[in-house]
């Protein structure tokens, strides 16, 4: 049962696409970097090109943390929604398949400072 | 000549009989289900209400009267401690973020269960029962306004205080208390016993009131520990009442049993959630610390309330389905929750800060396997940071949790180094959840769930992301009553009014 109710009773989901003012969300998070507490919302248009939400705003927020610089985007291995996933840096999110609200990870080979020695 | 007259007078029986069971009545021109129409929609079965019993078997009279000496006694305390400037023998200011956020979150949540039982006063069709929630219902309206008036004399000194009522409708770490009474609310009146009346006041009241009653005692604030004594024996009634409920449903018919079972799964999910906020107060945010959130949870949770499971068993009962996932989450989530609190600051109505040495030290002694390993590291960082005057603000802000509304800083149960990632889809829109527990919630009832008003989002849909604007409407002063304690106005003026108080200066 969707919910427990007297009646028939259907909802409206409050954060679809429509209300974002022709933006849309998208979550990333970078694995096991966890200075950053929460994986980020940014909100942006659809058209955007997927490298602009990498040069804007991904890299100014995950500039905190001390293995940034060494980040080699070109070598990022991405999962959109937990599946192994490859971007197109020139395409828009939307040409990239990233719908509103898609979880992106991405995961480095690079250092991991603030973690844990094995 | 005086003819001396026994007066008459009821034994307490009696007085009960009258004042509660007599005042019920057989309906004659309607029917019970037109009277009660929400009592069987989820599914319980009650075949005999009046084995409804009240061990305290209290009337409304008796009731009263305790009640205004309680108030008395607590209102003559708060006119001392405003008189006497109790403000300023507490130990710390930082002392009073824990009180900013109980105010914030939780006595909003006093007046929410006011409300809540005053419907189930109305809803439940026994008068044992009705009586006892109506008690209740004042009961919580009494600690709303008590606790209220008990902090409103820090308003007259510190920051953070002033507009409790629109943060606590919209700011975004309330919303975490304030979804979990919505949602005990827009349930049906058994569930809402469950919720509210077993999970939050029996298995979890203890791990909320402890760290904020015995913290205020640890930490010089006489106004707190009045409200809270004045509380304590309403604490003990509205206990009893959860558990009698519990025992009165399932002893009504065997079929209560998987329902009954079900809401204890969820209700504990989401107060564990709440308690969360809690558990960075232990850790973190009192000055003077009573215990850590890991020893509380040995007491209360692991000892207090795996007895109380224990004792439930003969009619079915197991043991919450997320209990193994908390015990996992124990020792890591008051690190992650206040490592988020602090990045987040600038949209906090209270002050953060980076923990001292001395405080890591003692976080490493009571976390001896998780925080040199895994927090330690970020905090130094921090620290690095604000020494070298980039202090870290993450304007990323947060992926929430589609029912717990916390963000989503939690890991998997068994790898502390991984972010926890859940996502379903539901007619076509994507959810997300902290955890399986809250993903579990979301896809047992997932109509009243894709309705949750996430701050996080709405400050995109409906301030466009303006943060400015945003703060404006849930009127939080930016650098006022936000961001790092150290340098605060809320520091300088209590070093300085102290100082005044206890030297020459």
């Amino acid at each position: 049962m969707p919910v427990t109710a007297i009646k028939e009773y259907v909802a409206v989901p409050r954060d679809q696409v429509a209300n974002f003012h022709g933006k849309q969300l998208v979550y990333v998070s970078w694995d096991r970097h966890l200075l950053f507490a929460a994986p980020f919302l940014i909100c942006l248009p659809p058209e955007t090109p997927f490298r602009d939400l990498v040069e804007g705003p991904l890299k100014a927020l995950v500039s905190p943390d001390p293995d940034a610089a060494a980040i080699d985007w070109q070598r990022v291995e991405w999962l959109k929604s937990n599946q192994p996933w490859t971007p197109d840096f020139d395409a828009s999110l939307a040409a990239n398949g990233i719908g509103h609200k898609d979880q992106l990870r991405m995961r480095t080979a690079g250092p991991n400072s603030l973690a844990p020695a094995a | 000549m005086d003819m001396k007259v026994d007066k008459k007078k009821l034994n307490l029986k009696d007085k009960y009989k009258l004042l509660t069971r007599d005042l019920g009545w057989e309906p004659s021109y309607h029917s019970k289900d037109e009277i009660y129409p929400y009592v069987k929609y989820e599914g319980l079965k009650v075949h005999d209400w009046d084995k409804w019993e009240d061990p305290f078997r209290l009337t409304m009279d008796a009731y009263w009267k305790y009640q205004a000496e309680k108030e008395r006694k607590f209102y003559a305390i708060i006119d001392a401690h405003t008189q006497n400037n109790g403000h300023l023998n507490i130990t710390d200011a930082r002392y009073l973020t824990a009180l900013k956020i109980f105010l914030q979150a939780i006595s909003p949540g006093e007046y929410a269960a006011h409300k809540g039982f005053a419907r189930a006063g109305r809803e439940f069709a026994g008068v044992g029962t009705q009586v006892a929630c109506q008690m209740q219902a004042i009961d919580e309206l009494r600690h709303a306004q008590t606790q209220i008036h008990a902090m409103s004399n820090y308003n007259r000194y510190y920051n953070g205080f002033h507009a409790f009522a629109d943060a606590r409708d919209r700011i975004w770490y309330t919303s975490v208390a304030r979804s979990f009474f919505d949602d005990s609310m827009s349930a049906g009146p058994f569930e809402f016993m469950i919720a509210i009346g077993f999970s939050f006041e029996y298995v979890l009241t203890n791990l909320l009131f402890v760290p904020f009653m015995s913290g205020a005692a640890y930490n010089g604030d006489m106004a707190t520990v009045t409200f809270g004594f004045s509380a304590q024996s309403d604490e003990a009634r509205h206990m009893t009442l959860g558990l009698e409920c519990i025992k009165f449903m399932l002893e009504q018919d065997p079929d209560n049993l998987p329902i009954v079972q079900e809401w204890i799964d969820k209700w504990f999910w989401r107060g564990f959630r709440v308690l969360g906020l809690v558990s960075t107060m232990m850790d973190y945010m009192l000055p003077k610390r009573v215990m850590s959130w890991r020893e509380a949870w040995e007491i209360y949770g692991v000892e207090n309330g795996g007895a109380l499971f224990r004792d439930l068993a003969r009619y079915g009962i197991r043991p919450p389905k997320g209990w193994d996932d908390a015990e996992k989450a124990i020792d890591h989530m008051s690190h992650q929750l206040m490592l988020g609190l602090y990045q987040w600051s600038f949209g906090t109505a209270f002050h953060s800060w980076i923990p001292s040495d001395e405080d890591m030290d003692w976080l490493s002694a009571k976390y001896p396997a998780t925080f040199d390993k895994h927090y330690r590291p970020r905090w130094n960082h921090i620290k690095k940071l604000a020494a070298a005057g980039t202090p870290y603000k993450n304007f990323g802000l947060a992926k929430l949790c589609q029912c717990c509304q916390l963000p989503i800083v939690f890991t998997e149960p068994d790898d502390p180094t991984m972010l926890c990632n859940r996502e379903t889809t539901y007619k076509g829109e994507k959810y997300h959840f902290c955890s399986d527990g809250c993903q579990d919630v979301f896809e047992r009832e997932p109509e009243k769930y894709i309705q949750a008003w996430l701050p996080m989002p709405a400050l995109f849909q409906e301030q466009q992301g303006d943060i400015g604007a945003w703060m404006a409407w849930v009127s939080l002063g930016d650098g006022v009553d936000n961001g790092d304690y150290a340098g605060s106005a809320d520091q300088r003026n209590f070093q300085q009014w102290r100082g005044l108080a206890t030297s020459n200066q």
